[in-house]
């Protein structure tokens, strides 16, 4: 028998240069560094344009991810950390970034940065993370105007998929699809918390469950849980989702059915992984020309 | 450079040496020949005054104080649990009870055994909560009294009537148990004290009106608590009368709680006991918590004219001071039904219409509403009242937690939120 060792979780990091920029040429570098529970994003900025970004595992160390994270996206560049002008801190482990100047939380972040992303349309952002879920409404200058989180179990996060996708052998990255591949949508299992849900899918592939038929079953129960997040919040157009489940067409489309609103198609410019990031660079960038103006 | 004045309370430590001599007065009290009663904060506690020198420990309050002491409530907890008890019961029920099961007091040296239980039917968890206590003490007697009688709005004369009842047979029942003699004049005089200093309780609430505001809520929880563990008692009108003079004078002299105030919310229902620092992290928001429904309406009592909220007026203030038993019973049962905080158990929307009249009033900019698991009476239709005020306008958040369970609070996550929720109010943390 040969037992699968390998680690489905484990999704790919990202590294991303604008090559059509010189950092050199120009004025204002700024960064937002997105320390979240399970993944920590750098994005860039040359005087308001996103130049470089990268997408790691976060490790055991928030201020060793935020370093990593930072050091990877200016690899090839030139560029150093002490190089950038400005830089802020966002996400879980916001206060842990030891070179930002400043902390924000996401939930601000996420609205700047969907603004930017998809422009002044965007009413309502979706951040599916690693540890939370964030439904959020904001005007077309990308301030929240209003916001909810998921309550504390993790279900509907990037870590119970991960998780799940360990359970079901399936990697991360396919995971998603996957769950297509079945003659009937099936109910949603238990939402309330990954140690439920995964106990229940374990008992249904005991049970003899297709395997793909369990995924259905898990992504749905997820698209069940932040579906009545956002209606709570309120569901306006355009609607956007960032965070690294926003990359998992098994949810997507299935909170797609539930609300029967279509988000915007993810920016191919932008990782929708990398939004928190930029609005901290944005926001970095905005504070840089307001002290500028002052001096 | 701070916006404001700020100092501390000058009667601050009168308040802490009466709240330590109330807890260990009640494990003195057979010494002294007083009699020991537990029971519910929100029962008719002016009611057994009339056996002489009675000594109480109020549950709630009890459980909110092993709460304050994580270690200690971590230990009573699992006592709780390890005797059968489930995790999801009322959080100061099970600090109450894993108190008597490891017998082990908050304030030191053993648990002490009430002589009875003199208690009020709430909610859920306060109709079995001292029959168990007693169980588990092998059998203190308990005497409850049912007090769902409708809301404020509809206090029928015949339900009047049905707790006065109650009352009457209890003070029979005590008589009995106790073979101590009631004396009316002692409930009589209780009664009086008792609607001075809740109505005085909410005069003080009344200066927070002001802004900046005089008091913060962290500072208030310090306060209120007299009104609930022992409103009746001549020591607490006298501190709430020196308190009253001390916040009108910083009212007058411009005096802040929080330095830098930009920003007024109110919370709602028991904070996290063993993580009041949530309240000093937003005041670096320049955000400050002045009130809730909680701390003006448990030990407050109201009027509600004209949409708004003054001091209920007191049986001596309308004229109508007791002068009988069955007088000082009525006007007890009448004062009480009235409280605040009761209203929500028979509609949230009633309990949300008493918040906005303090949104209004008390010009507050955001509501943070904790959804407490370890109260599943003040937590009932929480999300209701979330919603009602999100709808009308109101910038409003939740975050996750327990009164008196520490394993069921986030507190980095909890900042994480109340973080956004004071971003999207326009705030920043203000640099010192």
């Amino acid at each position: 028998m040969v037992i699968d060792t390998r680690e489905h979780w484990r999704w790919p990091e990202v590294h991303w240069v604008n090559k059509e920029l010189d950092w050199r040429a120009g004025g204002a570098i700024t960064a937002g560094v997105d320390v979240g529970s399970i993944s920590s994003k750098t994005a860039v900025m040359v005087d308001g344009k996103l130049y470089a970004y990268a997408i790691l595992r976060t490790g055991a160390s928030s201020p060793d991810s935020a370093v990593r994270a930072t050091k990877k996206a200016l690899e090839g560049t030139g560029l150093e950390i002490e190089k950038i002008h400005l830089t802020i801190g966002t996400g879980y482990g916001r206060i842990n970034v030891p070179f930002a100047q400043k902390t924000l939380t996401e939930i601000a972040c996420h609205a700047r940065g969907a603004n930017f992303v998809w422009g002044p349309t965007v009413r309502t952002v979706l951040d599916m993370g690693g540890q939370d879920c964030k439904a959020i409404q904001c005007d077309e200058r990308g301030k929240v105007t209003s916001f909810l989180m998921n309550d504390k179990c993790a279900a509907g996060t990037g870590r119970g998929v991960e998780a799940f996708a360990d359970l079901v052998k399936v990697p991360i990255e396919k995971i998603g699809e996957e769950s297509f591949s079945i003659k009937e949508e099936p109910k949603p299992i238990s939402n309330t918390c990954v140690i439920f849900a995964k106990s229940e899918a374990l008992g249904l592939l005991r049970k003899g469950w297709d395997r793909n038929v369990v995924i259905a079953s898990y992504l749905s129960a997820m698209a069940h849980r932040v579906y009545t997040l956002l209606e709570r919040v309120g569901i306006a157009k355009d609607f956007v989702i960032s965070g690294g489940i926003a990359k998992n067409p098994g949810v997507v489309r299935r909170l797609t059915t539930l609300t029967g609103i279509e988000p915007l198609a993810p920016n191919p410019q932008y990782d929708p992984q990398i939004v928190g990031a930029i609005g901290g660079a944005l926001f970095a960038h905005a504070m840089l020309q307001k002290q500028k103006g002052a001096k | 450079m701070p916006k404001y004045k700020t100092g501390p309370l000058k009667c601050w430590n009168k308040a802490k040496e009466l709240r330590q001599k109330y807890y260990e007065d009640y494990v003195s009290a057979p010494k002294s020949g007083a009699l020991r009663i537990g029971g519910s904060a929100w029962a008719f506690s002016a009611v057994p005054e009339g056996l002489g020198d009675v000594r109480w420990l109020t549950g709630e309050p009890y459980g909110a104080s092993c709460a304050f002491d994580r270690k200690f409530s971590l230990s009573c907890l699992e006592a709780a649990e390890k005797k059968g008890y489930a995790r999801d019961l009322c959080a100061y029920m099970r600090n109450y009870w894993g108190s008597i099961l490891i017998d082990q007091y908050a304030f030191g040296g053993g648990f002490p055994k009430p002589d009875f239980f003199w208690t009020s039917h709430i909610c859920c968890s306060h109709a079995k909560w001292y029959q168990v206590a007693g169980e588990l003490e092998g059998g203190t007697p308990c005497y409850a009294v049912d007090v769902s009688v409708g809301p404020y709005t509809q206090i029928t004369p015949h339900g009047v009537a049905y707790v006065v009842g109650q009352l009457q047979d209890g003070i029979a029942w005590m008589e009995k148990l106790t073979k101590r003699r009631y004396d009316d004049a002692r409930l009589i005089e209780a009664v009086i004290t008792e609607t001075e200093a809740m109505s005085l309780w909410a005069k003080i609430c009344m200066l927070n009106r002001n802004v900046p505001a005089p008091l913060d809520e962290k500072t208030m929880y310090a306060l209120y608590v007299f009104g609930v563990i022992m409103k009746h008692r001549p020591e607490v009108l006298a501190l709430y009368r020196e308190l009253h003079d001390e916040v009108k004078e910083r009212v007058e002299r411009g005096i802040a709680a929080c330095a830098n105030e930009s920003k007024r919310l109110i919370s709602d229902t028991q904070p996290p006991w063993g993580f009041l620092d949530v309240f000093r992290h937003m005041e670096t928001y320049g955000a400050v918590s002045i009130g809730s429904l909680y701390t003006f309406g448990l030990a407050g009592m109201w009027d509600f004219p004209d949409g708004t909220m003054v001091p209920k007026a007191t049986p001596r203030q309308l004229g109508q001071t007791p002068r009988t038993r069955e007088e000082a019973l009525e006007a007890i049962v009448r004062w009480t039904l009235c409280r605040p905080e009761y209203q929500h158990f028979y509609n949230p929307g009633l309990k949300t219409d008493l918040m906005m009249r303090i949104i209004r009033d008390w010009k507050v900019d955001g509501a943070l509403l904790h959804y407490n698991r370890g109260c599943e009476g003040l937590s009932l239709g929480i999300a209701q009242n979330r919603m009602e005020l999100a709808a009308a306008g109101v910038p409003v958040s939740v975050f996750e937690g327990n009164m008196g369970d520490e394993r069921e609070f986030d507190h980095a996550r909890t900042l994480e939120r109340i973080d956004s929720f004071l971003e999207t109010l326009g705030l920043r943390k203000v640099e010192v």
